[in-house]
């Protein structure tokens, strides 16, 4: 009978501090690819064994235009492994309230023979962010923490995923990350919810489910996408059976990439979409 | 051809019974004897596999091969697990005359199978007792997605009508419950109608297939080199395992073989990809009946393998370190020795938690006794895995069909008779201890040397069948090669596409709240089910 507080006792406190301390991340881990752009001199090798997608480009005349999606990128490393220009760095906090601005674009002069220099438009690789849309977003964050601020209930539904994501949403309530914390709850049903964490890509089998999730869920509600699937289908893409990304069936208000992302990066992008960030 | 001598033996005694019935015979591995033959000889051959060679129907499939045969093709795909090896009987199917005899009406293993096959390829199952759509829902219109002339991308059509005819159930004072396919938990999508008269469950319906992706069909478009990474999403906690197996197929249709260090060094992931699921398991089935504490441990465990797997491989679910011709990543002395010391740290903790189970008499109560699956029923199912040896299937490919560096490691295969959910939990705990001493003897005896073999060029028109023991069971990878280092087909099977009926089964009888800890006790992949 005093086994389970014996134990307790003496394993004491797990949970760790982030968001006020950094992720606990290997150096090792594989997050976010960081692409040297100004010496980036060929798109063309990481394209072709990138498996998902997530590095594409497009040639006019003479120019180019390169895209690292990092909604679609499952952080495999094989681009790295063939283009000096590429690397990848440990960091995992990449949630974004757009879709748009997981797309970092280069404008590039187009040599003869295929390759590109000369990095075009200044130095900034990212797509620009919209002045309005961001003082909107402000002005969304406020009335979201004014609404959800001090407590959040989360209705996880899986509209397709692999389950890898499920692992990791799971450690979100293991003593390490305790997402309750925060005053965040898993709950049962959408009608108990205010967030939809979302993983997909959403197959034609679960769209109706999770149609009509959403329409269970009380407004005001929040729906996050999870996992390069969630963001854009991933892998899986749109075929037959499958929609693609969250946003093909519903409003998104955060995309959180990853494959499957940590539940570091997890916390992150549901801290992001409540706007409780307190390091940023 | 270069034979096993065992299935030599049977080779010759099917010769000698069949003549030349048998058709032709090759063997492209030591292991794997493929028979080409006849429609009307599947029955016959079933029953000599069965009752002479202890074998068992691990899989039916089939393949679209009207452009360069006029015909499908229906394999029937044999574990002969006394010699060691595997037969695949392939039969023509004409195209003018899509059918099939059915043999789940004996087999009733591969009644999901034969009904996959009829919904994917318009192969119609002669005789099968309830020959419904399985794959596909019944609001689907009449489509055959894994047919050569159906394209990956077609637009379908809303669907429409009822999604689901489900079996009535009368009685009085019986109820339907019906559950999903969202659930209440953060698991995978399906639906489950429960009717039950007061608590006990009479029947359960399992409805299946929501988070199909078409996967299979998938794998025929993309090229070789991106299916590694496609293979690793079929189930994700499974990443590993599945990637492996499809490594071996392609390795063995190339004819390569992975460096010693490779093999070891993916005995190692396959080991930690088994570590981290049972430890979340055993922690989940004791959440299932309110012993929260011993969860909180094991997830407490759980996550420091999970760190351990991202030091090693740079991903916490193994993910990335699957390559063609061997693993991607070597282990340096550092990484070895936090290898090291999670076992130990992690053995000494878990031994801690078995006491901790052990010692609370509540868990036992509701464990023991509770969603029994007879080892007859689970014999007829065909049941694998954890939840096979729970119910006195004594087999592990492991053992029995060495793979990677398990022929240099000794180890125990615990199998109980009991069946139950309590059962199912010791099958981890055993094993859990059995991977702890696999890992330290692997790490004892690593070779050194290269970790990849070069893997430039797939031969076309080549069979190969890639197998490695999961943490869940057997998991098969069957591919057709194509020109260009491309899949005319892929074919994959997860042990939960064969154990799903068993719940349906062990839950009667049983109360309703009880379904959860019996559903987590077999633990079955949803998405390596439905693909």
């Amino acid at each position: 009978m005093f086994e389970p507080l014996r134990q307790s006792l003496q394993t004491g406190v797990v949970t760790i501090s982030y968001p006020k301390t950094p992720p606990e991340v290997s150096n090792r881990a594989r997050g976010r690819p960081e692409i040297d752009w100004a010496k980036w001199k060929d798109a063309r090798p990481a394209m072709a064994i990138c498996p998902t997608g997530a590095i594409e480009f497009h040639d006019e005349q003479t120019t180019r235009a390169a895209t690292l999606d990092l909604g679609k990128c499952i952080f495999c490393g094989l681009c790295a492994d063939v283009d000096p220009a590429i690397r990848m760095t440990n960091q995992c906090e990449l949630a974004a309230r757009q879709r748009a601005s997981l797309k970092l674009t280069a404008k590039y002069q187009l040599n003869a023979h295929g390759t590109h220099e000369r990095l075009l438009d200044g130095s900034v690789a990212t797509v620009d962010r919209d002045e309005s849309v961001e003082a909107l977003g402000q002005q969304l964050e406020s009335r979201i923490r004014s609404v959800f601020g001090r407590s959040l209930h989360i209705r996880e539904v899986d509209a397709g995923s692999c389950n890898g994501c499920e692992v990791e949403i799971h450690g979100l309530n293991s003593p390490v990350y305790d997402l309750e914390r925060f005053g965040i709850h898993f709950v049962a049903s959408p009608r108990h919810a205010d967030m939809l964490l979302v993983t997909g890509p959403v197959t034609r089998n679960m769209e109706p489910a999770l149609r009509k999730t959403y329409d269970a869920t009380p407004e005001p509600r929040l729906v996050v996408a999870v996992g390069a699937c969630g963001c854009s289908g991933g892998i899986f893409g749109v075929n037959y059976a499958t929609c693609g990304g969250v946003d093909s069936v519903l409003p998104v208000d955060v995309y959180i990439p990853g494959c499957p992302p940590n539940p570091h990066a997890l916390l992150h992008g549901i801290l992001l979409a409540i706007g409780r960030l307190s390091r940023t | 051809m270069n034979l096993l001598p065992g299935l030599r033996t049977v080779l010759d005694e099917l010769t000698q019974r069949f003549g030349t019935q048998i058709g032709h015979a090759h063997a492209p591995q030591p292991d794997e004897l493929y028979l080409h033959t006849k429609l009307e000889l599947v029955g016959a051959l079933c029953s000599v596999f069965y009752r002479k060679y202890n074998g068992r129907l691990a899989g039916v499939f089939a393949e679209d091969a009207r452009a360069e045969h006029n015909v499908f093709f229906v394999y029937y795909l044999y574990a002969l697990d006394s010699a060691h090896g595997f037969v695949l009987v392939r039969v023509p199917i004409p195209q003018d005359k899509p059918e099939v005899t059915s043999l789940t009406n004996a087999i009733h293993a591969v009644n999901w199978q034969e009904r996959e096959v009829q919904d994917m390829f318009g192969i119609k199952l002669v005789g099968h007792p309830n020959p419904r759509r399985c794959v596909l829902h019944d609001d689907w219109p009449e489509v055959y997605p894994l047919r050569k002339d159906f394209d990956l991308r077609t637009k379908l059509p809303p669907f429409t009508g009822v999604r689901h005819k489900f079996r009535e159930v009368e009685g009085e004072g019986v109820f339907q419950v019906p559950v999903g396919p969202v659930h209440a938990g953060i698991i995978e999508p399906g639906h489950f109608l429960f009717s039950v008269a007061g608590e006990p469950v009479l029947y359960l319906q399992l409805r299946m297939f929501y988070v199909h992706k078409g996967i299979e069909k998938l794998f025929e478009t993309l090229p070789i080199r991106h299916c590694v990474r496609l293979a690793e999403s079929i189930s994700g906690d499974s990443s590993f395992a599945h990637a492996t197996a499809f490594c071996h197929a392609i390795e063995r249709a190339a004819g390569v073989e992975a460096p010693p260090r490779a093999r070891a060094l993916r005995t190692l992931c396959l080991e930690l990809e088994r570590l981290y699921n049972h430890i979340a398991d055993i922690g989940a089935i004791c959440t299932d009946v309110a012993f929260v504490t011993a969860h909180m441990h094991a997830m407490r465990l759980k996550e420091r393998a999970l760190r351990v797997n991202e030091q090693l491989t740079g991903n916490r679910l193994l993910r990335g370190m699957a390559c063609l011709g061997g693993v991607r990543f070597d282990f340096d002395s550092a990484q070895l020795r936090t290898l090291t010391e999670l076992v130990d740290s992690l053995e000494n903790a878990f031994n801690q938690l078995v006491e901790l189970i052990r010692s609370h008499s509540g868990t036992r109560d509701r464990l023991e006794t509770t969603g029994v699956l007879t080892p007859e029923v689970a014999r007829d199912l065909g049941i694998v895995g954890i939840a096979g040896r729970a119910s006195g299937f004594d087999h592990d490919l492991r053992r029995d069909f060495p793979h990677d560096f398990y022929d240099q490691v000794r180890f125990a295969v615990p199998v109980f008779t009991e069946g139950d959910v309590q059962r199912r939990m010791v099958v981890r705990r055993e094993e859990l201890f059995q991977s702890f001493g696999i890992i330290r003897q692997v790490l004892e005896k690593l070779p050194a040397g290269p970790i990849q073999t070069k893997v430039d060029e797939v031969p076309p028109d080549r069979v190969a069948l890639g197998y490695v023991e999961g943490w869940r069971g057997e998991i098969f990878h069957w591919i057709h090669t194509a020109p260009g280092n491309r899949l005319a087909r892929c074919k994959v099977k997860d042990p939960s596409l064969q154990n799903w009926p068993a719940l349906s089964e062990a839950i009667l009888g049983n109360i309703i709240p009880d379904f959860p800890v019996v559903n987590k006790s077999f633990n079955l992949t949803y998405s390596g089910t439905d693909r």
